[in-house]
């Protein structure tokens, strides 16, 4: 049966109604718009569904929204500290022009960011295995791994 | 008006056939939302400038063109473009690409012609704007076009800018009604401000903030969700369905022959139905084989449908009869998937006689009439209107979707959005096709080739032709029934320009049209064939080369004739710090490196590659760690997208050459998600990629860079592993397992 369910959506309250096994990323998706996180396999393998759940990257398309209740989920909308900015990884795959086709984006830029925040000093190994279960297709993996680079850099600086 | 008045309206819809396409982006009548039941021109004339381009009053310009963005940057491309030629600045112009009501039919996108085919028409349809634009103002200024001068969308005469009119001013709103002409004076390439220059691309950052609207995030008003059902083993027909099934949230089972679809109000609930939903299918005879062994000897064996010679030079045979030594080799290179980082999704809109269906895929103009025929109606009452979808390398599964929606919408009569599974995308998309190939070289006693003899035999890339041009090149018009594919043979040949005194190249085409209902039909797949017949013909060139105690790198520079090959091949080996050896290296140690060169030209682009490995002779594994390529795709329009497109052709390339094949068993596609269809990952990624670009010159002709990159990184792959290791991988994917096993043997 449907049940209601509060979440905390990008710094928002939200109340959903859905089956509890429902998706995370289809109720991000459908009944809150929310069209950042994407759906690539429906298996968690590819990572384009990626959140942040209490500040961990998830597979929102592998996670109930049940499991979700009463927590802090973060997408790519609502990444940047402000409306209207950026984060520091968003900037950086800007600046290294980082993306093909885009729509895998969610789970770079969202790993990519719990990752420097994780470990802001992670090493080149760390940082490609930290990225290792992400797919691109199109085969981006150059510039985006230029881009979380630039980005450690840059958190280092601030 | 709002989109009701607008239905009841009636004959407004017929506004839009007064309008030529471009021009209707400034209609009035025109509503935020086609609605399904108008009708549309059955073409928009390409002759009219009104079709390409429309000024509105406040200056800002809208460009129509009939090619999508495939992810490789080519809206930037577009819009530095047309704000060349037109003197605007690059924000002023918003680009409408592949809407078969207001954009010319250039077919699509396909076999990098983006920029040859859209940039060329984009600036001829400007510099006949900017012409017309500077004869109104001469009138309205009363001075000579010669005396007036444009910036930022202003005419002004030269030496008094204080005597000026804009663009807005002279035309905004109104139509050109002008022709453009065959070849109107463009700019001089010298003069150029925008084209040419490292341009950031306009898309990104839209995608990286998740505001890049994309074909899976589009949605309508009463719009339901649909999810397919294939046949579960290939040629399975649909016996039975049980539509007494109560299903949460179903709307409606849908089937038509032997497509199965279920309909729901929730997504969710359209995945559960269709997990869920009971029907019968037969269990046809095994159409496939046990595995690539089998499919290979098929290939060697089967009676070829069409045969084709190419390049045929003196007398192979009698040749190949006086060498002191024949040296041969057979190549296999297998089935691939475009799995798209998305699968196939669109939404359709079948209603009142008409359909309006939203789609992904390259090539809306050819899949309008597909729909049109599909769905019984005259083509002036189909829309297709493309919209972002993930890169789709060819001919992915977006059509399909697309048929499937416009069938399903069809059968409900509400607005339907489809999103095709993984297992879909994967097991379902149509497939770059397997060929084996045989090659043979005669060598004289001197040493030197004078023999060179090509063979491919492969299902023809093009079983499903490079357009979804009839209803029966779709998965859904196939199991619906009673639609033929167009399908074409095209030969499977390398192009390499070696002059060697006596060669041929043949290619056989096998029949495999009864694929057509299964996830093993072949299509498009980027640089369709290009990457295996490279692979065929470099890496046997490399064979050649030892054969005769050559360097590779001296043995091409030799052979080759055409002087831009030259350049590439020549550039490639020396940023790369190229080591001459005239036999494999294959140093002693368990980590050992080596280098290897391949090259192959395309469509007047050409590539060279060298790439360097590194590999362990215990594992069998090995990780590139750098590639050095040197690129002539002739003039750039933006540095910035043609390197960005040459790193990620690389990778894909990469992916596609170690990793890639489909699997299948006898009765169906194994390869069904990212586990059973692996491909690159960041830890593989190299250390470096080196980029030489060549002919980048203004005033040069621009080919098309979206796919050549592609063509030699398998032989390139495949060339280092043998200098490294001393072995020789003929089969695609060269996995850890091939290498181990050609070192052990």
């Amino acid at each position: 049966m449907a049940e209601s369910f509060d979440l905390t959506v990008n710094g928002r309250r939200e109340r959903v109604t859905a089956e509890p096994e429902t998706p995370l990323l289809t109720v991000l998706r459908n009944d809150l718009h929310l069209h950042g996180p994407k759906f690539g396999c429906g298996l968690g393998q590819c990572g384009a569904c990626t959140v942040h759940l209490d500040g961990t990257a998830i597979r929102s398309c592998a996670t109930p929204v049940a499991s979700a209740r009463g927590a802090r989920v973060t997408t790519l909308e609502g990444l940047a500290p402000r409306e209207g900015t950026l984060h520091v990884v968003q900037q950086a795959f800007i600046d290294e022009q980082a993306a093909q086709c885009g729509y895998c984006l969610s789970g770079w830029i969202m790993t990519a960011a719990a990752l420097l925040e994780r470990n802001p000093h992670a090493s080149d190994a760390e940082i490609r295995q930290g990225l290792s279960g992400l797919k691109c297709r199109c085969g981006t993996h150059m510039s985006i791994l230029r881009a979380v680079k630039l980005a450690q850099s840059r958190m280092g600086r601030a | 008006m709002d989109r009701r008045d607008f239905l009841k309206s009636g004959g407004a819809m017929f506004v839009t056939f007064a309008l030529p396409g471009c021009a209707t982006t400034m209609s009035a009548s025109e509503p935020p939302l086609p609605a399904a039941g108008a009708m549309w021109p059955a073409k928009v004339e390409p002759e009219l400038l009104d079709s390409w381009l429309a000024i509105a009053a406040d200056g800002s310009v809208t460009a129509c063109v009939g090619k999508i963005e495939a992810g490789m940057g080519i809206s930037t491309a577009f819009t530095q473009i047309v704000a060349e030629e037109l003197d605007v600045p690059m924000e002023r112009v918003t680009l409408v690409m592949g809407d078969t009501a207001q954009s010319v039919d250039q077919r699509g996108t396909g076999g990098s012609n983006g920029i040859m085919q859209g940039g060329s028409a984009l600036r001829a349809a400007g510099a006949e704007g900017r012409a017309a634009l500077l004869a109104l103002a001469a009138e309205r200024l009363k001075v000579p076009a010669s005396e007036l001068r444009v910036r930022d969308g202003v005419v002004y005469v030269a030496g008094d800018e204080s005597r000026r009119v804009s663009y807005g001013e002279l035309v905004g709103g109104r139509q050109f009604n002008v022709k453009v002409a065959e070849k109107p004076k463009a700019k001089d390439p010298r003069e150029y401000r925008i084209v040419g220059k490292p341009v950031p691309r306009l898309d990104i950052p839209q995608k990286v903030a998740g505001r890049y609207r994309y074909i899976a995030d589009f949605s309508v008003p009463e719009m339901l969700h649909a999810r397919v059902v294939r046949p579960p083993l290939a040629g399975a027909k649909l016996l039975s369905v049980d539509e007494a099934q109560a299903l949460p949230g179903l709307v409606k089972i849908v089937h038509r022959g032997d497509f199965l679809a279920v309909v729901c109000e929730r997504e969710e609930q359209a995945v559960a139905a269709a997990k869920n939903v009971r029907a019968e299918w037969s269990k046809p005879a095994p159409m496939f084989w046990p595995g690539y062994d089998a499919l290979y000897e098929h290939l060697r064996t089967a009676k070829p449908r069409t045969s084709r010679t190419e390049g045929e030079r003196g007398d192979v045979d009698a040749a190949m009869k006086m060498a002191a030594r024949v040296v041969e080799a057979r190549y296999e290179y297998p089935f691939q998937s475009h799995a798209s980082m998305g699968p196939g999704c669109a939404v359709a809109d079948v209603r009142r006689g008409g359909a309006v269906v939203w789609s992904g895929g390259q090539k809306p103009y050819p899949l309008r009439g597909a729909l049109a025929e599909l769905l019984g109606l005259p083509v002036e009452r189909v829309r297709v209107m493309w919209m972002p979808g993930p890169g789709s390398y060819g001919m992915n599964d977006a059509d399909d979707a697309a048929a499937d929606a416009a069938v399903i919408s069809q059968a409900v009569g509400r607005p339907v959005r489809v999103q095709l599974m993984r297992h879909d995308g994967t097991g379902g998309d149509p497939k770059g096709p397997p060929i084996a190939f045989h090659m043979r070289a005669g060598v004289s006693s001197d040493n030197r080739i004078f023999a060179w003899d090509y063979e491919a035999r492969g299902f023809s890339g093009r079983v499903r032709n490079n357009g979804t041009d009839h209803a029966g090149d779709t998965l859904a018009g196939q199991l619906v029934g009673g639609f033929k594919p167009k399908h074409s043979d095209w030969p499977q040949l390398s192009t390499e320009s070696y002059a060697f005194p006596n060669a041929r190249k043949v290619s056989h085409t096998i029949d495999w049209n009864r694929s057509m209902p299964t996830g093993l039909r072949t299509a498009h797949l980027r640089d369709p064939d290009g990457m295996a017949t490279c692979f065929a013909s470099e890496s046997f060139v490399d064979e050649a080369a030892y054969a005769c105690g050559v360097d590779p790198v001296e043995f091409r520079l030799r052979s080759l004739t055409e002087p831009r090959e030259i350049a590439a091949v020549k550039a490639a080996a020396e940023k790369a710090g190229w080591q001459p050896h005239a036999k494999p290296r294959a140093p002693a140690g368990r980590i050992v490196r080596g280098q290897g060169i391949a090259y192959g030209p395309r469509n007047g682009s050409i590539v060279a590659i060298v790439a360097e490995v590194e590999a362990d002779r215990e594992t069998g594994r090995y990780r590139v760690t750098r590639f050095t390529v040197a690129h002539d795709v002739g003039f750039v329009v933006n540095p910035l997208n043609v390197h960005g497109t040459i790193e990620a052709n690389l990778m894909q390339a990469m992916s596609r050459a170690m990793h890639e094949a489909v699997r299948f068993d006898e009765s169906r596609v194994t390869s069904v998600d990212w586990i059973t269809y692996p491909i690159v990952d960041m830890t593989e990624v190299p250390d470096a990629v080196d980029i030489v670009m060549l002919g980048n010159t203004p005033g040069n002709k621009s080919y098309g860079a979206g796919e050549p990159t592609t063509r030699p990184v398998a032989a390139a792959i495949a060339n280092a592993l043998h200098d490294a290791l001393g072995v020789r991988v003929r089969r695609v994917p060269l996995t850890p397992e091939a290498v181990l096993a050609a070192i052990r043997t």
